[in-house]
């Protein structure tokens, strides 16, 4: 039997009257890069939270190699939220220090190494960093865990093209071929040279959920034609 | 990025292609150890499981083998790397029909246009082995 990273099935969060999940059913292999997409409030932030037990689910379950979100689960999912946590007061290296304290899996040398390819000061306060090198510091930050599912949400949005090739190629060398990788993200172009899947959500349904070259192959098109043709206003 | 690669096609056969054109103009020499699928995709910027399957293909193709704990090598099947390239020529020569049949010309006037700019037009030859 195939083990998956992520399962799961009937999955609802309303948030009062307005639901922003509608039934999620959805199994997450390990060792691929898999996209999330979806147009602005289609549930994919919402999703993600619920994998890192931001949020409790309304109905249905999640279970994250095989157990349910808690203490144990956050030991092995490594979450880029949209929005920046950390102290800008702090200096880049606190930080490090920060989720070296926090997590086992942190691996200091590795994000040093990041932070000097990006060039990025260690000793430079968050507060002084352009949004883009804040970005890149909190990428480097998730991507340096040994974790075995990484969930980040629009993780490019804010990085120039070049630093954009660079943090695919860190997401390509970075983790570890047991541990899976869901990007949301609605900039398709840019990543979905790196995906092995796409999942396609809306009203918070999963409408689609295939291997890239088989929509390619399917449809005779790029991942990002159809999304424009499925998701078209 | 290093490889470009057209979106609306699957992109391990795109990688197929550009590792063969490689062998065949001997960027990848015979018998030369390929790197690392992980080195590979990253060179490439793709997806490692997306090269794995590439690399796999060129195996079933026998244009590369791997030896259990040395990594892939190129073939040095001499005959098989001739036989690849005249394919591949063939392709080229139907393509170039294709189009000039497409401008209008039938094959014979598209051979002699050929002949004509070659002997209008300076092309630098690279030394052929």
């Amino acid at each position: 039997m195939e083990s998956y990273i992520l399962e799961c099935s009937g999955l609802r969060k309303s948030y009062g009257h307005k639901q922003a999940l509608n039934g999620v059913d959805l199994k997450l292999p390990s060792g691929k890069i898999i996209g999330l997409l979806g147009p602005n409030g289609s549930g994919k932030t919402t999703l993600l939270k619920l994998i890192n037990g931001l949020l409790t689910p309304t109905a249905g379950s999640l279970l994250i190699d095989g157990q349910a979100p808690g203490i144990e689960s956050k030991k092995i999912v490594s979450f880029l939220p949209e929005r920046t946590y950390l102290n800008d007061t702090w200096r880049v290296r606190d930080a490090l220090r920060f989720f070296a304290d926090f997590y086992a899996d942190f691996d200091t040398t590795r994000a040093d190494e990041m932070l000097n390819s990006l060039n990025i000061d260690s000793n430079a306060r968050l507060k002084t960093l352009s949004k883009g090198n804040k970005e890149k510091v909190q990428l480097i930050l998730v991507m340096s865990r040994a974790a075995r599912l990484y969930c980040l949400d629009e993780p490019i949005a804010g990085v120039d093209p070049a630093a954009r090739d660079y943090i695919l190629r860190t997401i390509i060398n970075n983790y570890n071929p047991e541990a899976s990788v869901l990007i949301s993200t609605h900039l398709i172009t840019d990543i979905e040279q790196v995906l092995d899947e796409a999942i396609f959500i809306k009203d918070g349904q999963v409408l689609l959920h295939k291997s890239v070259d088989d929509i390619r192959f399917e449809n005779k098109m790029s991942v990002d034609a159809l999304f424009r043709e499925v998701f078209r206003c | 990025m290093a490889w470009s690669f057209d979106l609306d096609k699957p992109l391990y056969l795109q990688i197929v292609e550009n590792i063969k054109l490689k062998i065949i103009n001997g960027e990848y020499p015979p018998g030369e150890r390929l790197l690392s699928v992980r080195e590979l995709a990253a060179e490439a910027s793709v997806n490692p499981n997306t090269m794995q399957k590439a690399l796999a293909e060129l195996e079933r193709l026998g244009l590369v083998y791997s030896q259990r704990t040395s990594g892939r090598f190129i073939t040095d099947n001499t005959l098989l790397l001739k036989n690849l390239r005249y394919q591949s020529a063939q392709q080229e020569m139907a393509n170039y029909i294709e189009h000039m049949q497409k401008l209008g010309s039938n094959s014979q006037q598209a051979v002699d246009l050929l002949l004509e700019y070659l002997q209008n037009n300076k092309v630098i030859d690279k030394p052929v082995d």
